[in-house]
């Protein structure tokens, strides 16, 4: 490229050479010297770096950087050193990080303990309720809401004093291990629309609800009878077999049906009907696969705090 | 030598120069991934998509959700914390193309799996908020309406084997699906029964809580619900999958 010159403010200047429309022309200064410094620093940072880590493929493998290694705890209780890598890094943070330092000793602590140490000592819980809630959000929020408090119909409220499958400390954890299924049978073609009413009718009157006494003593005949066999499941006195995690329907509190959310006794009534016709078919996921056991203890305080427990 | 004012005057001869630069960047950083042996990690359980979660895959690139999630776990302790193992490369070997992608609008995907309950993904995909009061996902309703269109299913497999994808087409390839990843599983692979698996499937998990009707909804939560599920992490020791880096 022909370079020339060009005079500006009194200097002369190094120009590229070209010329566009007769006289327009580009400067060509030179690189500012820090700019070039930045520059050299740069390579020569690469070439230390490929010295010291992972860097060059090598036929099937590839160097792995000299005097850098990590050692770290494997599962199998070992020391294992490698070759710097972000897994070996992560593990090795897991176990020693600063994070890792400050919490575990709270977590041995908890671990060891049993469920009634736990909910005696308030330094425990203290740390507890701080853990859990950011499991919770991750893992149970997307369902039973980020307070616990569900969505009617769909997930159960975690945040109230009744339980369909125990709110024991032990029966929690079993929840949260194993996962539960809450099934019952659709009635609708079992039962006729009337019937359908009639038993509505008595559900509603076992917790209080004025309903036209007729229909309910009609109702009483189909659940506590093989008519309906709702006693099977619910028990005859309606308080609900925990084994079957079967609601109980004496306590105001309604888990399924939308019974809070209907304005009128018809629509209560029409609420309690649509889920004995339609059934119930929902899951709790398992959760002891997903989850450490410690994590699973912390929640499963943290729900029975949630419950006001049992 | 070509005279660089003859590249900048050139503009198609500018275009080739700057794209054979840009390769060179670029192939020198991937090529040698695929001759290292430790790229992809020896792990038992990967396996192939079967006919209906392939269906829900591809609804899940049509409906554009990777605008929104990542399907990668990096190895960090939040990420490990807030969604499980980090993701493995043989996790997404039979992906073509991968969904790892970096726009994490929403939570990242890649374990998914069995996480939430078939009810939790149709109520929520139908709704966000119904489940999730403060989210701003998208509503996806049409997917419970509509049937799922699978005669093209063992075209849409065929073009995954041309990529390497072991699915069968005779009984040799289905033996050697036998041998690698059980009968059960090698007859989900079966390109020929493709149809009768996919509908198969549908039915027996009955995934949208509609039995009678095959919806994209049911592919689409069958996706869903294998994501990052295949391997059995158990079996292994942390330490092992550091010696794949
Ligand atoms: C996919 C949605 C979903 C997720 C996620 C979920 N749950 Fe549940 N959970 C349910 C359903 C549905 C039930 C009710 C089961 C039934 O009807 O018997 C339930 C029931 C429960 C119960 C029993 C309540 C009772 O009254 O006995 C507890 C405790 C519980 N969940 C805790 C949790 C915890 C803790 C997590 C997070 C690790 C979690 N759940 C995650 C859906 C979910
Ligand atoms: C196989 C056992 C079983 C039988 C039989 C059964 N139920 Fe249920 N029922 C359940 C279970 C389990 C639940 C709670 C489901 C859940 O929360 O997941 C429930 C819930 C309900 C609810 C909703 C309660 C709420 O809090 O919202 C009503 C109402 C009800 N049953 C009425 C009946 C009536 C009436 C019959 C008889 C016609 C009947 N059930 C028969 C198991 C049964
Ligand atoms: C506009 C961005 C956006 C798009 C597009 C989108 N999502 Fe989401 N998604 C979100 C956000 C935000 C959340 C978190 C709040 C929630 O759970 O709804 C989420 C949550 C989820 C979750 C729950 C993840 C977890 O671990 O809790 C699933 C599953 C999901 N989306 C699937 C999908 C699918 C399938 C599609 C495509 C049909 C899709 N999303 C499209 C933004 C999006």
């Amino acid at each position: 490229m022909s370079e020339t010159k060009a005079k500006t403010q009194g200097q002369v200047v190094q120009t590229t050479g070209h010329a566009w429309d007769g006289d327009l022309q580009e400067f060509n200064n030179p690189l500012p010297t820090w700019w070039l410094w930045a520059f050299y620093a740069t390579v020569v940072f690469a070439v230390v770096y490929w010295i010291f880590y992972p860097a060059w493929p090598v036929g099937g493998t590839f160097t792995k950087g000299v005097m850098n290694t990590i050692t770290f705890t494997d599962s199998d209780g070992s020391q294992k050193t490698t070759h710097w890598n972000t897994r070996s890094l992560l593990l090795k943070e897991l176990q020693e990080g600063k994070h890792a330092a400050r919490s575990r000793e709270y977590t041995e602590k908890v671990a060891g303990a049993s469920y009634q140490e736990i909910l005696a000592d308030p330094e425990m819980m203290e740390f507890t309720r701080s853990m859990a809630k950011g499991v919770f959000g991750d893992n149970c929020a997307a369902c039973h809401g980020a307070g616990g408090t569900g969505v009617v119909g769909l997930f159960p409220n975690l945040a109230d004093d009744a339980w369909l499958w125990g709110g024991s400390v032990e029966e929690i954890e079993t929840t949260l291990r194993e996962g539960r299924y809450g099934f019952m049978p659709a009635f609708k073609s079992a039962l006729t629309d009337r019937q359908l009413d009639d038993v509505a009718s008595y559900v509603l009157s076992l917790s209080g609800e004025a309903v036209d006494a007729d229909a309910a003593t009609r109702g009483e005949k189909i659940f506590q009878t093989s008519e309906g066999g709702c006693y099977y499941c619910h028990t005859s006195s309606g308080t609900g077999l925990k084994s079957q995690g079967a609601a109980n329907l004496t306590d105001q509190i309604w888990t399924v049906a939308d019974v809070s959310g209907a304005a009128t006794p018809e629509d209560r009534k029409a609420a309690v009907k649509r889920v004995i016709s339609n059934g119930v078919d929902r899951r709790m996921p398992a959760w002891s696969e997903r989850l450490s056991d410690a994590q699973i203890k912390l929640l499963t305080v943290y729900v029975h705090e949630l419950g006001g427990g049992q | 030598m070509i005279k660089h004012e003859s590249i900048e005057t050139n503009a198609g001869l500018l275009i080739v120069l700057t794209l054979i630069v840009i390769s060179i960047g670029g192939l020198v950083e991937i090529v040698p991934l695929f001759f290292i042996n430790d790229t992809v990690e020896e792990v038992e359980g990967v396996r192939p998509y079967s006919a209906l979660e392939l269906r829900g895959r591809d609804i899940y690139q049509r409906e554009g959700c990777y605008l929104c999630h990542s399907q990668m776990i990096r190895p960090f302790r939040d990420e490990l914390l807030r969604y499980g193992h980090y993701s493995l490369a043989a996790e997404s070997k039979y992906d073509h193309p991968f969904q790892w992608g970096s726009k994490r609008t929403g939570p990242d995907l890649a374990r998914v799996g069995n996480k939430y309950s078939n009810e939790w993904h149709v109520a929520h995909l139908v709704n966000p908020r119904d489940v999730v009061p403060q989210s701003i996902m998208p509503n996806y309703p049409w997917l419970l309406e509509a049937d799922l269109d699978y005669s093209d299913v063992q075209d849409r497999m065929r073009a995954l084997k041309m990529t390497g994808v072991p699915y069968s087409e005779n009984q040799q390839e289905f033996e050697r699906n036998v041998a690698e990843f059980g009968p059960a599983i090698a007859e989900k692979l079966d390109i020929l029964r493709a149809e009768e698996t996919l509908m198969q499937q549908a039915l027996a998990n009955d995934y949208d809580g509609q039995r009678s009707r095959i919806t994209e909804m049911d592919a689409l939560v069958a996706y869903l619900q294998v994501l990052g599920t295949m391997v059995d992490f158990s079996k292994y020791d942390e330490g092992y999958f550091a010696d794949f880096r």
